[in-house]
């Protein structure tokens, strides 16, 4: 099994999707402690449909690069949903919902009306559950989710004290002169990124999972801020590797595969979070 | 020219008004002290005075160059989610995070500067223990610690001795006066009436009828004698 492996990494493409779920899975981890504390795993979910229907569109334009359709629709609705979530209280949560579902259902009647491909219901399924081969990967992805995660991490680094600062309280930042309102909307746009890099990956159904497991599995075990952000980084990354080699190992499908790890993690941290009390 | 005037100020939630047409002015150096019933609008009032809501008319005018950065805010209440994980030393530190600006981390001065007000409010012993953890008391502690580390000119206390025993507010009391001493100048709202009228410079009450002038004039007022035997028979009874 040990040999089957080492020659599996002999492969570049096998190589490509370590690299690549290395980054995305410390870039989804470390947002995704914030994300979860201060409620905003909604518009984690919310985007990621929305990102499908992008991805559907582009792909009926038959456009070579997707990204320039899925990223910039992914980052305004991450802007729009902030809004409407803080503002109208009640109508929020509707209104993401019916963006979410909205994006889906049309993402999947563009697709199907006008999809020339042959293996529509592979497509389909590839961008919601992602890539069950991952050949997928050309080195240019592999090189532009390089520099979006080092820009993501920097970003989370230099801004660390203060996006723990909103998150814990809101109002007493504001009230001492943080522009609150620009680091929501940071991390927004963060959270946008980061599921476009992902849907590659595990595909837009099972994003919101890379980023909140590894923050709630973290919250079990650790009191601080910053030891439950480095742990939840390193199970992250832990996960997201063992994954991957499982699914080369098992021929599972890898964006499932890794969830499914993320998953186990997280029981065995309630397991021993309970036992440590 | 006042650190803080505010001019025929409006205030209020949606779309109800909770105080109207309020006057008053907050010097450099004042210890002015906030009293009403519950429900008048102190803590709004607060809030409106830090930006955190829109008045619906009138104004709020900083002076003397106050900027937002100087102020130190401790709320009435802070909702944090169960489970948050933050230290104690955590959120004593993020009061420093107008101090150091766009600089990402915290240096020597400002870590010294949390240690010191741990000190002060005696929670050093547990700073690295989980706050969601700690009794109310000890947590209204941690963030008038953090309100210590943020406060520069001025210091906005939505009542800081609710919640603290005998021994820690008659302390308390202490250090905000010598803050005051030191040139700081404290807005608290409170409900303990003896104190307000003992430290306090100036007294600004609201409710049906606004009372804004010196606590000598304020308890020779009839709305000042008649709040203060209200009050005063209510904690004897
Ligand atoms: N978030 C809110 N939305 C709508 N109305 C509110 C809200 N918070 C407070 N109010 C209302 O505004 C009025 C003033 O409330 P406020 O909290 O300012 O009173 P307070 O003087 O601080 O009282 P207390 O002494 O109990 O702290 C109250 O009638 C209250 O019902
Ligand atoms: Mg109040």
């Amino acid at each position: 099994m040990l040999d089957k492996l080492i020659d599996y990494l002999q492969y570049p493409f096998v190589q490509y999707a370590l690299i690549v779920g290395v980054l995305i899975a410390l870039c989804s981890s470390l947002i995704g402690v914030s994300l979860v504390l201060k409620r905003f795993s909604f518009i984690g979910d919310g985007l990621s449909h929305v990102a499908f229907g992008a991805m559907a569109i582009a792909s009926v334009l038959n456009l070579t690069n997707q990204m320039i359709i899925v990223m910039p629709v992914t980052v305004v609705s991450a802007i729009l949903l902030l809004r409407t979530g803080r503002n109208a209280k009640i109508k929020g949560d509707a209104a993401i919902a019916m963006i979410s579902v909205g994006a889906l259902a049309l993402g999947y009647l563009l697709m199907n009306i006008f999809s020339t491909s042959s293996n529509l219901t592979g497509d389909v399924c590839s961008t919601l559950f992602g890539s069950t081969s991952m050949l997928t990967l050309t080195l240019t992805d592999v090189i532009v989710c390089g520099v979006i995660s080092a820009i993501v991490v920097a970003l989370f680094l230099i801004f660390y004290n203060k996006i723990f600062a909103v998150t814990f309280d809101e109002s007493f930042a504001t009230a001492v002169g943080t522009r609150s309102n620009r680091y929501n909307l940071l991390l927004a746009m963060i959270i946008a990124v980061i599921i476009v890099l992902a849907m590659n990956l595990v595909g837009s159904l099972l994003i919101s999972a890379l980023i909140i497991f590894p923050a709630l599995s973290s919250m079990r075990l650790f009191k601080s801020f910053r030891s439950v952000t480095i742990f939840s980084a390193v199970l992250s990354v832990i996960c997201a590797v063992s994954g991957i080699i499982i699914s080369i190992l098992a021929g599972t499908p890898v964006g499932a595969t890794i969830v499914a790890a993320d998953v186990g993690a997280f029981l065995i941290c309630t397991l021993v979070g309970i036992f440590k009390k | 020219m006042s650190l803080i005037d505010v001019r025929s100020l409006t205030l209020g939630y949606e779309n109800r008004t909770v105080l109207r047409d309020l006057s008053f002015c907050v010097d450099e150096g004042d210890y002015l002290c906030i009293v009403g019933e519950n429900g008048s609008g102190k803590s709004t009032l607060m809030k409106t005075l830090l930006g955190l809501q829109k008045p619906f008319g009138g104004e709020i005018i900083f002076g003397d160059g106050l900027k937002h950065t100087e102020i130190g805010y401790l709320p009435q209440q802070t909702v944090v989610q169960k489970d948050f994980p933050a230290s104690v030393r955590e959120i004593v530190l993020s009061g420093c995070q107008a101090r150091c600006g766009l600089r990402p981390f915290y240096n020597r001065e400002e870590k010294q500067l949390a240690d010191r007000n741990m000190e002060r409010m005696g929670i050093k012993e547990y700073s690295r223990r989980c706050y969601r953890d700690l009794s109310g008391g000890q947590q209204q502690r941690v963030l008038l610690a953090r309100a210590l580390c943020a406060t520069r000119k001025i210091l906005l206390l939505d009542e800081p001795v609710s919640g603290l025993d005998p021994m820690v507010t008659a302390e308390m009391y202490e250090l905000i006066e010598g803050l005051n001493k030191e040139g700081i100048t404290i807005i608290m709202i409170s409900h303990d009436i003896s104190a307000a009228v003992c430290y306090a410079g100036k007294i600004l009450h609201i409710g049906k009828k606004t009372f804004f002038g010196t606590k000598e004039e304020y308890m020779a007022s009839d709305i000042g004698k008649l709040f203060i035997m209200s009050e005063e028979g209510g904690a004897n009874a």
